[in-house]
């Protein structure tokens, strides 16, 4: 009981503060057009019938939270029953799409970032060279390239997932680079002695001492990745459209002033990026416990 | 073609013997004395023999330039349209990013120490903000611009909302970093809550503060040019980016894309300098 009113009641506090300010939000950006419509009708409305119309038109500015809520159960639970679950209209496959890429793009980048970050530590030439470019990129909007790469791939004749991909694969493997750099470097100097007391090759230093003990490292960098995977998969369904995903689905939203839909597919994002970063939350618990690295 | 093929195998391995050569030399440079001159000579080496190689490489492989410019075509571009750089620049950056930028972190900071004072918003928003600060906010992009027109002011809007969750995070996490011996110091001198926020818990704090706002001025850049690939006045960077790809008008995307590598930079930098002038006591800047 006291942890429920210690970590519990706080968060639910902010997140009902959260839903309060939206409803009030939607009525004040929505108000006008209410109005608008009720002066062509030639009808007053009294303030109750204005805050009712806000929240039930049919493109609000901002949709109140029950109408997004009741758009997503439309567009997933509701096909879903009907068997139409991966028909075009429904959000389970536009967002399938954007997580097929997702992870895609967040394996490679995480493999080639573990690569680079092993290179780097054994290596005093390669960190050197590679490392401050590394940091630099960091400073640039990588972002900005991203509608570059999916055209011109697609004018090679790669399209669909690859593309996307490799933009997720370019947003997640910095993080885990330097994530892992310091990781792979976080054994300190009475461990390395004590491996070099027993002889140990490189190798086994590496699989038995470096290896393990970067993973809280890792977790922690894969985290940040996966998020930034999500990023750039949505971000490269924006600049051509493609046939479906949830970047292109805010994309045909933003033509057609359809924002029900915009912010349905924002919190489907939302929700998408919220387990991915729960699932590897999972595994860093399960892993770490295994290891005997948590109490 | 026979000949032609030799001789683009023969220029082919030219580069790699040029590549094996830099490198090497890297590798004996690193091995050299710790000096500033040689941590600075060996990534700009590192740098160059990648530019020389792509260069070569579009060349000899007589890459289609529309795929991949080389870097003297890209910089030819970029020197003949300076004017056309600039006022994109200052429309993205200095209006769009710099604005939003500076609204959102001074936002962010005086919210965080504005809850400074109950725990209990403390403790609701740092799991919320650290939610928040995981989502893809880019996302609200399109309706940020369907709210403010097509101008900066939506492009400073999609900033804000971009930076203010991570900046506001640091914040609060900074204010309790002040350890509990120092804070009892300061009780111990009678110091009122302005008196010690402002003497002992925001100069604590000053670390993660700047930890923030460098990471933000990344995404304030991001936010502003994805944010013009939804709707913008016929300027700005995002805007130019997307409209020279549909025309294949690659060496001007690479010039773009040249412009806000350099704005980044500068823009980390310039935070990153006041850091150290103003953190001069923590253990990192030693």
């Amino acid at each position: 009981m006291n942890w429920f009113h210690h970590r519990i009641l706080p968060i639910l506090v902010v997140v009902a503060a959260i839903f309060a300010l939206w409803y009030v939000g939607s009525i004040g950006l929505n108000a006008r057009w209410a109005y608008d419509k009720a002066k062509r009708a030639e009808i007053s409305l009294s303030f109750s019938e204005m805050v009712a119309d806000t929240w039930s038109q049919e493109k609000p500015k901002l949709p109140a939270p029950h109408q997004v809520a009741a758009e997503i159960w439309k567009t997933t639970g509701d096909m879903a029953i009907n068997g139409r679950m991966f028909s075009k209209r429904s959000l389970i496959y536009h967002g399938w799409i954007t997580l097929s890429a997702t992870v895609l793009g967040f394996v490679l980048g995480s493999i080639l970032g573990i690569l680079l970050a092993v290179g780097i530590v054994h290596n005093r030439a390669m960190d050197m060279s590679v490392m401050p470019w590394i940091i630099a990129s960091q400073t640039i909007p990588i972002i900005a390239i991203a509608p570059m790469v999916i055209v011109v791939l697609n004018a090679v004749g790669i399209s669909g997932l690859l593309p996307k991909a490799i933009i997720s694969m370019y947003l997640s493997f910095f993080p885990v680079v330097v994530g892992m750099v310091k990781g792979l470097r976080s054994a300190d100097q009475m461990q390395i002695d004590q491996m070099r007391t027993w002889f140990a090759s490189r190798p086994q230093t590496f699989w038995k001492l470096r290896l393990p003990g970067s993973m809280p490292y890792l977790f922690t960098s894969l985290k940040v990745a996966m998020a930034a995977a999500l990023v750039g998969a949505i971000v490269a369904e924006l600049p051509i459209n493609q046939n479906g995903g949830l970047g292109a689905r805010m994309l045909v939203g933003s033509y057609y002033g359809q924002t029900i839909q915009i912010w349905s597919a924002l919190i489907a994002a939302a929700v998408l990026a919220a387990c991915l970063v729960a699932l590897i939350g999972v595994i860093e618990a399960m892993t770490l416990r295994r290891m005997g690295m948590k109490r | 073609m026979s000949w032609f093929m030799q001789s683009t195998t023969s220029a082919g391995l030219l580069l790699l013997v040029f590549w094996l050569a830099m490198w090497r030399l890297n590798v004996c440079l690193s091995g050299c004395q710790n000096s500033r001159v040689i941590k600075f000579l060996v990534p700009l080496i590192f740098g160059l023999t990648l530019l020389i190689l792509w260069e070569g490489v579009v060349r000899i492989f007589a890459i289609n330039p529309v795929l991949l410019p080389t870097p003297s075509a890209i910089a030819v571009r970029f020197v003949g349209s300076l004017p056309v750089l600039w006022a994109d620049f200052v429309q993205t950056f200095v209006k769009g990013a710099l604005t939003g930028y500076a609204v959102g972190c001074t936002a962010a900071f005086l919210t965080a120490v504005a809850i400074d004072r109950s725990p209990f918003l403390q403790r609701g928003l740092l799991p919320v903000g650290n939610f928040i600060a995981a989502l893809p906010i880019i996302g609200t992009a399109p309706v940020l611009v369907m709210w403010f027109g097509f101008d900066w002011q939506s492009k400073a809007a999609v900033v804000v909302a971009m930076v203010f969750f991570p900046m506001l995070v640091n914040t609060v996490q900074g204010l309790q970093a002040s350890d509990h011996m120092q804070r009892d110091l300061m009780q111990t001198y009678a110091a009122s809550y302005p008196q010690a926020l402002l003497k002992l818990r925001l100069p604590a704090a000053m670390p993660f503060v700047f930890n923030g706002l460098k990471i933000c001025t990344t995404l304030a850049l991001i936010g502003a040019i994805v944010a013009e690939f939804f709707g913008s006045p016929i300027k700005g960077m995002g805007f130019r980016i997307s409209t020279e790809v549909g025309r294949l008008g690659l060496d001007m995307v690479w010039s773009e894309i040249t412009v806000a590598a350099l704005a980044g930079s500068a823009f980390y930098g310039i935070v990153a300098l006041i850091e150290k002038s103003v953190t001069f006591w923590h253990p990192s800047q030693r």
